[in-house]
């Protein structure tokens, strides 16, 4: 080995990922940042962030009963749901207020696990910042709700098994509802 | 042409001669010969701090590439404005002085530092006829200067009262103090060849045809080149011989408690003293503004910029050395071997071409063998534990 060929070498190592800089792309020694507010990543579909609601049709049928399982799971307590009450003051299966407070949200994902109704799904939003203090960020039912198609959107595989699911439900439902062709009695 | 060529080739010189003589109509001569300086004078105030701004861009953006990133690029084209912007936020920034700093020197130290590194571009032949003080001494007056940088770095370290900043204090002027040994040495071949002390006529003795007789060309020219060159990167603290201010170690060094425009005093003082190192590497061994064609000062610069990328890409590519090594390099290595160099030079002197190419590479290649030799590193065999097993 002659003397200074490790510095020789380490150079010529360096002198590579400089040229390359210029032409190659990502992956091949090329430049890797991202240039954000004109580049994005492409995100991955199970990313999760802040939760939304699921409506099918129009965006005030929203699928949650305000049942509250996710206000008592989720574990900051950034949710919170008053239930509708009819005009005969009957509670009816949907909620009057559901607001979640994203600045409170840690994005654990744990309401939409726990969701017996498929209504509440993690987003692929993150750019929410606000300056107006720390209320600024708490979201209504209204902001929350986003349509099925854009679950779809978002998160094709995920919408995909949900909604399968929730029409082998239906489909069993119905044919619980017509009731079956008298069998033979012994 | 050949008038077009002259006339770029001279065109500062020409300039600052009209000025002068538009001067001279109307204003008694002692007020032309004043005239004379501040012109030269502001011309390098002006060209200091511009080109510390674009080197500290240029470097951030080399070292940008040679990480895989693009460097600054947002506050104007290709980042271009990103000096200015820096600039508004030092002059922005709050002045914080220790409680317990020597507040005097404290104060001083930045303003010392910037001094010198200044003044050498008194001595720095720009061009042809381009030097703003063409001294006789000029070279030896450069190496007075350079070793004056040392000094208000100290104070700064000292007046901080800071554990750091004296540590980074104590390495800077053992560091500094070791290279600049080998460097005067190294240099010491291109005064001899030329006979001369002043910067301008080194740069004459190497014009031949077409400008292209430099000193690298030659044995010794390169040696000296290559030692001069790793004693200026040091001179000057960069990569890899940071160690006065090696972030990982020392928080800053030296300017740990700077702040504002103080600071930027001192990476001003840093960079424009990289500026002159090279411009003086360049000046000595690779030719200064001599070379073929292109007008003097764009060789000049040309050259110049060309060295400050090695340094970048020394930073961009080495791990910093430890205090040891870097004492044993700058004594053991570098000392000896610019002292065989001088005799080399002697010796090409006085010897016919051909054979004193001979002699030269075989002295060297001996030396060398020698020197890496003497200077392996002791590693201790590796014990073998009998009863162990
Ligand atoms: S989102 Fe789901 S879990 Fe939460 S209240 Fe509505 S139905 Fe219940
Ligand atoms: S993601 Fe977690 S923290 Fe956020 S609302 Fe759902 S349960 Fe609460």
């Amino acid at each position: 080995m002659i003397f200074g060929a490790g510095v020789f070498k380490g150079m010529m190592v360096t002198l590579k990922n400089f040229l390359t800089s210029y032409y190659r792309d990502r992956d091949n020694g090329g430049i890797f940042t991202v240039q954000y507010p004109e580049e994005r990543e492409k995100l991955a579909e199970n990313y999760r962030n802040l939760p939304f609601l699921v409506y099918d049709g129009a965006p005030d049928q929203i699928r949650c009963v305000a049942c509250g399982i996710c206000e008592r799971e989720c574990p900051p307590k950034c949710i919170h749901i008053e239930m509708a009450t009819d005009a005969a003051g009957k509670p009816a299966r949907k909620p009057a207020v559901f607001d979640i407070d994203y600045s409170l949200c840690m994005n654990c994902g744990i309401c939409e696990e726990v969701c017996p109704f498929d209504s509440i799904y993690m987003d692929h939003t993150f750019e929410i910042t606000s300056q107006a203090g720390p209320r600024s960020l708490i979201r209504g039912k209204e902001a929350l709700a986003r349509s099925n198609d854009y679950f779809r959107k978002i998160r094709p595989a995920m919408a995909a098994a949900v909604d399968q699911k929730r029409k082998t439900a239906e489909d069993k439902k119905k044919a619980a509802a017509t009731p079956p062709p008298p069998q033979e009695i012994k | 042409m050949e008038n077009i060529g002259s006339f770029i080739d001279m065109i500062f010189v020409t300039a600052k001669a009209w000025i002068l003589a538009l001067l001279g109509q109307f204003l008694p001569v002692w007020i032309v010969v004043l005239a004379s300086i501040v012109i030269s004078g502001v011309a390098i105030l002006c060209l200091g701090p511009v080109i510390m701004m674009y080197l500290t861009l240029l470097e951030r953006k080399v070292i940008g590439r040679i990480q895989n990133r693009y460097g600054p690029n947002r506050v104007g084209i290709w980042g271009l404005l990103q000096p200015i912007a820096d600039g508004i936020k030092m002059f922005t920034k709050e002045d914080i002085v220790p409680a317990n700093a020597d507040k005097l020197i404290h104060l001083l130290a930045p303003i010392m530092t910037v001094v010198p590194a200044l003044m050498i571009f008194v001595v720095v032949p720009f061009g042809r006829q381009m030097t703003a003080a063409d001294l006789n001494i000029g070279f030896l007056y450069f190496i007075a200067v350079s070793s004056i940088t040392i000094l208000p770095i100290f104070m700064a370290s000292w007046s901080s009262r800071n554990k750091y900043s004296l540590l980074g204090g104590m390495r800077t002027a053992a560091q500094l103090i070791s290279y600049e040994v080998p460097m005067t040495l190294a240099a010491v071949p291109a005064i001899m060849m030329s006979q001369s002390l002043s910067t301008n006529t080194i740069v004459l003795t190497q014009a031949g045809s077409f400008g292209l007789n430099w000193f690298i060309f030659t044995p010794w020219g390169i040696v000296g080149f290559i030692v001069f060159f790793l004693c200026a990167t040091a001179e000057c603290n960069r990569p890899p011989f940071d160690l006065p201010e090696a972030e990982s170690e020392l928080v800053a060094g030296f300017h740990t408690e700077y702040s504002g425009m103080k600071f930027a005093l001192f990476y001003m003082a840093e960079y424009m003293n990289a500026f002159t190192l090279c411009g003086i590497a360049a000046t000595l061994f690779l030719g200064g503004w001599q070379g073929p064609f292109l007008p003097s000062w764009v060789w000049f610069f040309g050259k110049t910029l060309a060295l400050i990328c090695i340094m970048i890409w020394f930073r961009g590519t080495f791990p910093r050395f430890r205090v040891d090594h870097l004492m044993a390099f700058a004594w053991k290595f570098l000392l000896p071997l610019t002292l065989v160099n001088i005799l080399l030079t002697a010796l090409w002197q006085f010897t016919s071409a051909s054979a004193a190419w001979l002699f030269s590479i075989m002295i060297l290649a001996a030396m060398l063998y020698m020197l890496v030799k003497l200077n392996r590193v002791f590693v201790p065999e590796k014990r073998n534990y009998v009863l162990a097993d």
